[in-house]
């Protein structure tokens, strides 16, 4: 399995994982999980698929963790930020590190895991 | 007059030290003896480099041991392998006896390297000796006399399996033929023979102790196969790894590889270099391996270990997730 679809199949797993993980967390939001899981889910597609293709071009595990983190962080930022219609709560760090700490997953997998790209020659 | 005596050891030594025809070979120093000959650093003045030249010994100087050494330049010389040393000439010195000219392998004997060596790296050697003797099995060749002492380490990371002095071809293709007149002294009746077939005898014990399978202890040389080479290859792994320490401190499937290994019966040995080659393999990725079925507890250790830190980022990121469920709880 290529970096960048290991990363999509990752992300996109811990994202889902990390959406529902709110019904535990903020039992309120439970009419909403849908939308917020997808949106997680969505989010972790994208950034598991970019990490991914970092990891294809740079081989080195600090700096493929420093881009998962980012990525994850850049992507959660807009949810972050937002408050719940329903409750009008925000829950910035409640989105913020379990979405970087997925990120930091996403990226030490892509970096250790994965078919390498050949070597020219 | 009366010469001191270190002249006259020196003048023993060159006495003693042989006399390639042709000038070609100018030998040095010993450097390894075998149960047949003595290999000897050699300047090779044709091509101005240095080789390694393997006499008969004077002592064991024999028809039979001729044919054998004869016998065993030609098997390596079938063997092109990187893992064998590549012989370049064969041929008979003035006084009778054989010798083949080899590349001069600079390095550690595998119990020498052992010592300096981690785990892993050991592991490594002998998965290469295990392919080199692989070779030699696809070839028809079985080594028999596997030792810590008969593999080489060389400078450059080479690993080399020496001394192919009583290896035994066992019916895969031909074996090699012996057309060189046998060496005197010998009497002219023995001359005129055919070289005898220099195949061990039935009760006739060739090998070192320790390393040498049961069926090969007791002289049967009908037995003698590829599995002869997996007990040393097994016997090696043992030495190799245990050392000088009490060998509590080996892992159990380790263990269990040359455990398997050394089995008194053939048939319940890997039945191949290459099968054992593959439960090393398995053992240095962190897979389970053939010869150890494993209970849970350890299975679970050796997945933590080889996951152990993607485990601890998942744990990690379920304890932050904790964290928030318990502070929203206050």
């Amino acid at each position: 399995m290529n970096k960048p679809i290991l990363g999509l199949l990752l992300g996109g797993a811990l994202g889902a994982l990390d959406g529902l993980s709110a019904l535990a967390s903020a039992p309120e939001v439970k009419p909403h999980i849908m939308g917020i899981v997808a949106g997680s889910m969505g989010k972790g597609l994208v950034a598991g698929v970019l990490t991914g293709v970092v990891a294809r071009k740079v081989n080195n595990l600090a700096i493929g963790i420093v881009a998962g983190i980012a990525i994850a962080a850049l992507l959660a930022l807009p949810f972050a930020l937002g408050t719940d219609p329903a409750t009008g709560k925000r829950y910035f760090w409640e989105i913020m590190i379990p979405g970087s700490i997925v990120g930091l997953i996403v990226g030490y997998a892509t970096q250790k895991f994965g078919q390498p790209v050949p070597q020219r020659t | 007059m009366t010469l001191p005596e270190n002249v006259v050891a020196h003048l023993q030594e060159v006495l003693r030290a042989p006399d390639p025809p042709g000038e070609r070979y100018m030998l040095h120093e010993p450097v390894g003896q075998g149960g047949m000959g003595t290999v000897y650093r050699a300047s090779d003045r044709a091509l101005g480099r240095d080789v390694a030249v393997k006499v008969l010994r004077g002592d064991v100087a024999d028809a039979e041991a001729a044919v054998r050494l004869e016998r065993e330049a030609r098997i390596l010389a079938r063997l092109e392998h990187p893992g064998i040393v590549p012989v370049h000439d064969v041929g008979t010195l003035r006084d009778g006896r054989v010798y083949y000219v080899m590349k001069l392998v600079r390095g550690q004997r595998l119990q020498d390297f052992a010592r300096g060596a981690g785990r892993s790296d050991v592991l490594r050697v002998v998965l290469r000796v295990c392919e080199t003797v692989g070779f030699a099995h696809a070839h028809g060749v079985v080594h028999r006399d596997l030792k810590p002492a008969n593999i080489m380490v060389g400078a450059f990371g080479e690993v080399l399996v020496l001394d192919w002095g009583i290896a035994r071809v066992v019916g895969v293709g031909p074996a090699p033929d012996c057309t060189v007149p046998p060496p005197s002294p010998v009497s002219s009746q023995e001359a005129a023979a055919p070289p005898r077939d220099p195949e061990t005898a039935p009760g006739t014990v060739l090998g070192t102790p320790g390393f040498m399978a049961p069926e090969q202890a007791r002289g049967q040389p009908g037995l003698v196969d590829a599995r002869t080479d997996v007990y040393g290859l097994g016997a090696i792994l043992r030495a190799v790894v245990v050392g000088d320490t009490d060998g509590r401190d080996v892992p159990r499937p380790l263990a269990a590889i040359w455990t398997r290994a050394v089995s008194p019966e053939p048939g319940a040995r890997y039945p191949s270099a290459a099968d054992l080659a593959s439960d090393i393999t398995r053992f240095l990725d962190g897979q389970p391996v053939t010869a150890y079925r494993e209970p849970f507890t350890e299975r679970a250790g050796r997945l933590f270990r080889k996951y152990q830190t993607a485990i601890i980022l998942v744990l990690t990121y379920l304890a932050v997730r904790l964290l928030f469920l318990v502070m929203r709880g206050f």
